[in-house]
């Protein structure tokens, strides 16, 4: 940290400490992404001890490669819209209004997120299906049940992090406006909307990449008949081997998960940035009343999946009882797991603390570092590339990064593959984007007179930190703790590649039980997936809690 | 919510600082970077690396009396289907992830062996294995067990509803089996590709005119093996509105309801594909050892009599006691259909490319 943020500082320096900064998490995308990735697309351009690049453009040629890119990204963009549909009035009225149960809804909403899309993907095929209650819509196996599907899951990223800059949205000038005449659909779109713009755009971004690389949830409630690049991917190298349309599909994507990247990127810094005072929540008025109602169908759509797997797991031989939650201190019938699934929800919270951990670390070092005011263009760029290239991991193929894991980081220095710490360095990197995407849009909003204030009173560069940043930030940073935790407690993906036989986490042992005969054991798999959610929800709660007392505060 | 906001500023730095230290000793407590590493632990004592399946499971006890016997502590690493197993092998030949393999399975040997894999090693054949050998390859995978991949109906359905249940794969297109059928993906599942395999099997050339009667007749092609078995089959779960399945010759062992005297289900054992499971000793082991060791110990008949009921597959090796459950429920095809390793591996993508074209329009 410089000494003297405000003046007197040459760039050069100042860049050189940017630099210096930079090390330890472009260190860590390096080895952990970087490396792999690289690993497995290089195989598919090498072809028998040489360079292929022809091959590999001929892939791009055919013409299911242009249906499953289309399908991709139409998917990806109305599972974005209606996450943002659903997502933004609820972040509304459970950030700024006194609704009872507030703290109770806003940790339910997030659940979801964490359930492992095997399950979830069952639940809705329950649904949805021929005899299910929803039947009669026709939608198994469509496209309008796959964006459902998405929906389902990354409204709770947009109620989360647009939320958190909603809740420290200084209200004045809407109030402003408000007594100038504005309607409330003015103020909303004059005045609230632009100063979210960023914290929007940020949400949507990830809610994109999260759609556009989603994985069981296309495959289970789109039946075959729809292919997205991720799906793709996976059936060009497990199923035909085929690493060079495989690494061509990869390359794909990341040139447009990039290209996204940068186009959200010039948004974000083309708006201005959320002012922070922190107000406390108002009581509904009748112009909330949509944003209420809003909010009520989002509950209802994410609720009836969820009850529906809680019916299924009371269901013992067709009658109602608690045996399968009984059962969860055992194996399984037929010995269907390894080890109890009470021991792996030790496991499960074990590598979702270290994986917070690591996340949090990271994701902070990089928030501040990207969001300290540039004093050149250089530094200005270089900031927003770094803000760019942490969101890489969530744009690629979890198949790609699981396998280039296993054939890059299998020898020293970095031999770290039959590593008990895979696993939580893989669902950090899925975490961190979460983390760095909940604090940016709060810290940019800082104004960074505030620092230059406390830095002509004499405070040093870590007293400012403390005294300036801090006080911000540690509620976002709270949030964003939850939510890594969350991601990491449901993360599934990554860690089927990478977890370990004997240390399974809940949803690797909900995918075993679901696969394996027996009506215990699917049973099993539906009460221990009702426990995960009530797990995540426990501890998205206490993240709530601890908020409480400060609230308004500031 | 918030009607006793705290006002004093130093109460709220105090939550705040005791919010912060709360989440710190929250995440500090329960880590595993502080918890022990059992393979650190065992380091140097031998240890066999099996890597295989994510549906690969042993009885501990069993495990135990390998380590005994011969000495060595197996450490399971396990990713994915036998798709992904194949694939993991092939891109690690270089540097193999472990010692010994076990999961390759007919539909997918040629591709590993192809790929140089394996190391050679030819243990003699317990009685009966040999059956199942591959013709190319016998000198480097060992069959390990066998189940097969059958068509199953709801029995009560039919009862039921009073019609006659299909037998073979021609009646499945009848009229009277309209909408009644349900099968996993062959792109995405393994049972799914086996039903492809079995329909290659019967029908040659042909199988494509077939693919599409059944695709007339109202066939649903869905993801996965439990996504049909629980979502979509009648026995499945409590939804489930199809009677006819694609799923294994061991399924009918698990419906049977409690206190009865027979299964709700039943294979059609004229409908059957073959799956055999290898286990090879990997090209470049730390320990090859212990991995002969091992693929020697798969084929002990106490191991294969553990295998029904922890992987859900029939022993290869004759005379070993089944459950009484599987001896009684599960009857096995005589004539199961097969296919060619050889014709597999040379054909596999064209004809999933063809299924995937037939089923996607």
């Amino acid at each position: 940290m410089t000494p003297h943020p405000a003046s007197g500082v040459r760039p050069p320096r100042r860049l050189l400490v940017l630099g210096a900064l930079a090390t330890g998490p472009l260190l860590v995308l390096g080895v952990f992404f970087v490396l792999p990735v690289a690993a497995m697309v290089g195989r598919g351009f090498v072809v028998d001890g040489h360079l292929d690049v022809p091959g590999v453009l001929q892939v791009l040629a055919r013409p299911r490669v242009g249906r499953v890119l289309a399908f991709t990204l139409g998917s990806a963009l109305a599972g974005t819209a209606l996450s943002l549909l659903l997502g933004l009035p609820a972040a509304y009225a459970l950030s700024r209004l006194a609704l009872p149960g507030r703290a109770v809804l806003r940790a339910a909403l997030l659940v979801p997120f964490v359930l492992p899309t095997v399950v979830v993907g069952v639940a809705f095929r329950q649904l949805l299906g021929e005899s299910g209650p929803l039947g009669f819509l026709g939608l198994d196996g469509t496209p309008v049940a796959i964006v459902a599907g998405l929906a389902f899951f990354n409204a709770a990223v947009v109620i989360r992090s647009v939320g958190a800059a909603w809740e420290g949205l200084d209200p004045r000038p809407g109030e402003a406006a408000a007594a100038l005449g504005a309607s409330p659909w003015q103020v909303l779109r004059t005045v609230t909307l632009p100063a979210l713009r960023p914290a929007i755009v940020s949400a949507a971004s990830v809610v994109f990449l999260f759609c556009a690389t989603a994985f069981g949830i296309v495959l289970v409630l789109g039946g075959v008949r729809y292919a997205t690049v991720e799906t793709e991917i996976y059936l060009l190298t497990t199923t035909l081997f085929d690493l060079q349309a495989a690494a061509a599909l990869s390359v794909l994507q990341l040139v447009l998960i990039t290209a996204l990247l940068v186009l959200t990127g010039r948004t974000r810094n083309g708006a201005t940035t959320v002012s922070r005072r922190a107000v406390a929540p108002r009581r509904p008025t009748r112009h909330d009343l949509p944003a209420m109602a809003m909010t009520g169908v989002l509950v209802v759509f994410v609720a009836t999946p969820l009850v529906t797997l809680v019916v299924g797991s009371l269901r013992v031989g067709g009658e109602w009882g608690l045996g399968n939650y009984r059962a969860l201190s055992g194996t399984g019938e037929d010995r269907a797991l390894l080890v109890p699934v009470t021991q792996a929800l030790a496991t499960s919270l074990r590598t979702a603390a270290d994986a917070t951990t690591m996340a949090l670390v990271l994701g902070l070092v990089l928030a501040v570092m990207v969001t300290r005011r540039s004093h050149t263009r250089a530094e200005r760029r270089l900031r927003s590339w770094l803000d760019g290239l942490f969101m890489l991991p969530l744009g690629v193929s979890a198949v790609t990064l699981g396998f280039g894991f296993l054939i890059a980081l299998d020898r020293p220095p970095v031999d770290l593959r039959d590593s008990a710490l895979l696993v939580p360095i893989a669902q950090a990197l899925v975490a961190l984007p979460l983390v760095v995407r909940t604090l940016v849009p709060v810290l940019a909003g800082l104004d960074d007179r505030q620092r230059q204030a406390a830095a002509s009173l004499g405070a040093g560069a870590l007293r400012s930190f403390l005294t300036v940043d801090v006080p911000a930030v540690w509620k976002p940073l709270l949030a964003a703790t939850g939510f890594a935790f969350a991601a990491s407690l449901g993360e599934f993906g990554a860690t089927s590649f990478l977890a370990r036989e004997e240390n399974p986490t809940v949803p690797v042992v909900i995918f075993r039980l679901i696969g394996n005969p027996g009506e215990m054991n699917y049973g099993m798999a539906l009460a221990a997936s009702v426990v995960l959610a009530g797990v995540t929800a426990v501890v998205m709660l206490a993240v709530e809690r601890l908020r409480v007392p400060a609230v308004g505060a500031f | 919510m918030n009607t006793h906001a705290c006002t004093s500023p130093r109460l709220t730095t105090f939550h705040r600082a005791t919010a912060l230290a709360l989440t710190g000793a929250l995440l500090g407590a329960c880590s595993l970077l502080g918890g022990e590493d059992k393979a650190a632990e065992a380091g140097g004592a031998s240890e066999v690396v099996l890597v295989t399946h994510d549906s690969f499971s042993l009885p501990e006890e069993l495990l135990a009396e390998f380590r005994e016997e011969y000495g060595h502590e197996v450490v399971v690493r396990s990713s994915g289907d036998a798709g992904a197993l194949s694939a993991k092998l092939a891109l690690t030949k270089e540097n193999p992830t472990g010692d010994v393999a076990f999961g390759v399975d007919n539909t997918f040997a040629s591709r590993v062996l192809d790929e140089g894999v394996f190391a050679p090693y030819d243990p003699p054949r317990a009685p009966g294995a040999g059956r199942y050998e591959l013709p190319e390859g016998s000198d480097r995978l060992t069959p390990v067990d066998v189940a097969a991949v059958c068509v199953n109906i709801d029995d009560t359905w039919f009862a039921e509803q009073d019609v006659a249940p299909p037998r073979t794969l021609a009646d499945l297109t009848k009229p009277a089996y309209r909408d009644l059928m349900v099968t996993p993906a062959a792109s995405t599942s393994s049972p799914g590709m086996a039903f492809l395999l079995t329909t290659v099997a019967a029908f040659g050339e042909e199988w494509p005119a077939y693919w599409s009667e059944l695709l007339d007749n109202g066939l649903k092609v869905v993801d996965g093996w439990s996504d049909a078995y629980y979502t979509d089959f009648t026995q499945g779960g409590e939804g489930g509105e199809r009677p006819i399945v694609v799923s294994y010759d061991s399924s009918p062992a698990f419906t049977v309801p409690e206190g009865a005297e027979k299964s709700t289900t039943s294979a059609l054992l004229e409908t059957c594909f073959q799956q055999v499971e290898y286990a090879g000793v990997l090209k470049g082991a730390a320990n090859p050892e212990g991995a002969r060791d091992l693929v020697a110990f798969l084929q002990e008949p106490k191991t294969q009599a553990a295998l029904p009921e922890s992987m859900y597959v029939f022993p290869v090796v004759t005379g070993v006691d089944l459950p009484e459950d599987w001896a009684r429920y599960a009857a096995r095809p005589e004539d199961p259909y097969t296919v060619d390793p050889a014709d597999i591996a040379t054909n596999r993508d064209k004809w999933l490319q063809q299924w995937t074209d037939l089923t996607t329009e």
